[in-house]
């Protein structure tokens, strides 16, 4: 099923012709209305008259989660305070948050984007929508909501938590989707396996996860617990909330709403712009959106582009699964490594998740990567022989995937300092010195 | 004739074996024997103990990664040639081992713990030969 077939199956060139015909517009909504906007393309030379077309986006200077915190908390605004219908805010790890304005055009076509993705997981108005995602400041819950709601779904807007109260409405509402993050997917699960509850009172088909990296591993793990099929959504607060993607159920990839939202993919380097396939920096100019337009938003996600028509009938792009982030990337001997592509290799060999710490050093001007993995009862044999099998199988797994050698540790449970809930992956010690 | 060994996984970190025998000592549990089979990272301590279901439990508790794993106990006299009989029997009857350790139990007898690949058929060929075996009742308090 496609929501919009006009716009989620028009010809590229059609396509892009309308992007720049957006572009162009946007531009000069954004000269004529944001003094930062006007200040840096006046620094830069550009006049909104030399963005004639999609091939013109490349000439314009990149927008930075920076520039969204120095200019807190309205200065991106392209529309005055009393057009604002809605603020939303990402929850930044470093000061203030960056807040997001949405106006009623905004709404309504962040609506219109959710829509196509929960119809991308087959979701129609016959069906019954829980939505464990938090409702407030987070977009999650209210992006989900209006969407299924236009779409015609039964909404439970249950938010986040709870989840005794979430198994019980579950089974006796009928919930046939879910949608939350997928850990607390995964948690949902789990705790239906210990309640006891016999999975023919779950009526549910399909689970809607994002706003968080997660692996195939831990996809299939949710699939076989709760007996769905497991669907991912992208999004981020900056650009809209979730429904900026969303993957099809050929599942090659998420379908990004290109006639809203343009992506890019650069070297996060350099700035160039990569051809498809290539593994970058993702971009995104929204185009579309009123409240706060961004040109050229950098991401910080790394990922890929494939611009081939899927087997769905789709003509938008679609993007892999995020496999990192520019501020977790680790150059190592002149490898790309992501601490994400660790704990895959990890996953594969072990039900649960080791806790994992990569220790990077330079020792005669040679990278060393270190990998201490604690060993957990699943992992643990008594025979030296085992756990140096253990360690090899480990050592072979990641060199194949990451492309360079580790030195792999097996380290005692709880050695791995846990700070807040949240384990440092990383300790670099290159930079010490 | 199968007993219980108590594995535990020791990084190797000064006071970290200081730690575990003190726990143990808290929780008033003995240590009848104990060997390591150490690596240039990590060692694997292995113990027969007293009460070892307790044991395992209150190590767990404290963080160790434990494991019970089961093995025989092969009684010999200590004397010349004592062990190299025991041995002969095992390897002629092809026995593969995992790994063994020894200590001396009173004046003049020596308990060899041993895991081996089936528990089973080195039982019943130290029987066959007449060879004495640690009985699981015996066993903790040797
Ligand atoms: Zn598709």
């Amino acid at each position: 099923m496609i929501w919009n077939r006009h716009f989620e199956c028009m010809e590229r060139e059609e396509l892009q012709k309308l992007q720049g015909n957006r572009l162009k517009e946007m531009v000069k909504r954004v000269y004529d209305s944001v003094p930062f906007y006007r200040n840096k393309l006046q620094e830069e030379g550009i006049e909104p008259d030399d963005i004639m077309s999609i091939d013109d986006l490349n000439k314009l200077p990149f927008t930075t989660k920076q520039d969204l915190r120095d200019n807190y908390p309205f200065g991106m605004f392209a529309v005055p305070q009393p057009d604002i219908v809605r603020f939303h805010a990402s929850s930044g790890t470093t000061g203030k948050s960056t807040v997001v304005g949405y106006t009623h055009n905004d709404v309504q076509m962040w609506s219109e984007v959710v829509a196509r993705s929960l119809t991308m997981a087959g979701v129609t108005k016959a069906d019954i929508i829980q939505v464990a995602y938090g409702y407030g400041l987070f977009t999650g819950g209210l992006g989900l909501h209006y969407g299924a709601e236009k779409v015609g779904a039964s909404v439970i807007p249950i938010s986040g938590g709870n989840t005794k109260k979430q198994l019980q409405l579950m089974e006796d509402f009928g919930s046939t989707v879910i949608a939350c993050t997928p850990s607390y997917a995964a948690y949902i699960g789990e705790s239906l396996v210990e309640e006891k509850i016999d999975r023919s009172k779950i009526k549910l088909k399909a689970g809607i996860f994002g706003a968080e990296p997660w692996t195939q591993e831990m996809r299939t793990q949710i699939e076989q617990v709760l007996g769905i099929k497991a669907y991912d959504i992208y999004g981020l607060t900056e650009i809209i909330g979730p429904g900026v993607s969303m993957e099809c159920h050929f599942q090659h990839g998420m379908h990004i709403f290109e006639d809203h939202f343009i992506p890019e993919i650069v070297n996060p380097e350099t700035g160039e712009v990569l051809p498809y396939g290539e593994l970058g920096e993702l971009v995104f100019t929204p185009v579309t959106k009123e409240a706060m337009p961004l040109i050229r938003y950098r991401t910080r996600d790394l990922t890929r582009l494939h611009a081939e028509k899927c087997e769905c009938g789709r003509t938008l792009v679609r993007m892999e699964k995020c496999v990192g982030r520019t501020d977790d990337m680790l150059i190592i001997r002149g490898v790309n490594v992501f601490p994400s592509q660790v704990e895959s290799v990890l996953l594969e060999m072990s039900e649960t998740k080791p806790h994992y710490l990569i220790v990077v050093d330079r020792d005669n001007n040679l990278d060393r990567m270190e990998i201490q993995v604690e060993i957990e009862e699943a992992f643990f044999s008594d025979e030296v022989k085992e756990l140096e099998g253990l360690r090899q199988r480990l050592k072979a797994n990641i060199a194949s995937t990451l492309g360079i050698s580790a030195v792999i540790r097996l380290v005692e449970p709880g050695t791995i300092e846990r700070s807040m809930g949240k384990a440092k992956r990383v300790i670099d010690k290159r930079h010490l010195h | 004739m199968i007993i219980k060994q108590l594995s535990v996984f020791l990084e190797n970190k000064t006071g970290r074996l200081t730690e575990l025998t003190g726990i143990l000592a808290d929780n008033d549990i003995n240590i009848s024997a104990f060997s390591i089979a150490d690596t240039a990272d990590y060692g694997i301590l292995r113990m027969i103990v007293g009460r070892p279901e307790l044991a395992a439990e209150v190590l767990k508790n404290n963080g160790f990664t434990v494991k019970i794993t089961d093995v025989v106990g092969m009684i010999i006299p200590h004397s010349p040639g004592g062990l190299h009989k025991a041995l002969q029997i095992i390897s002629s009857n092809n026995v593969a081992i995992d790994y063994m350790y020894a200590f001396a139990s009173g004046e003049c007898k020596a308990t060899v713990v041993i895991r081996a690949e089936s528990l089973k058929k080195i039982i019943d060929v130290l029987q066959e030969h007449k060879m004495e075996l640690l009985r699981e009742g015996d066993v903790y308090q040797v």
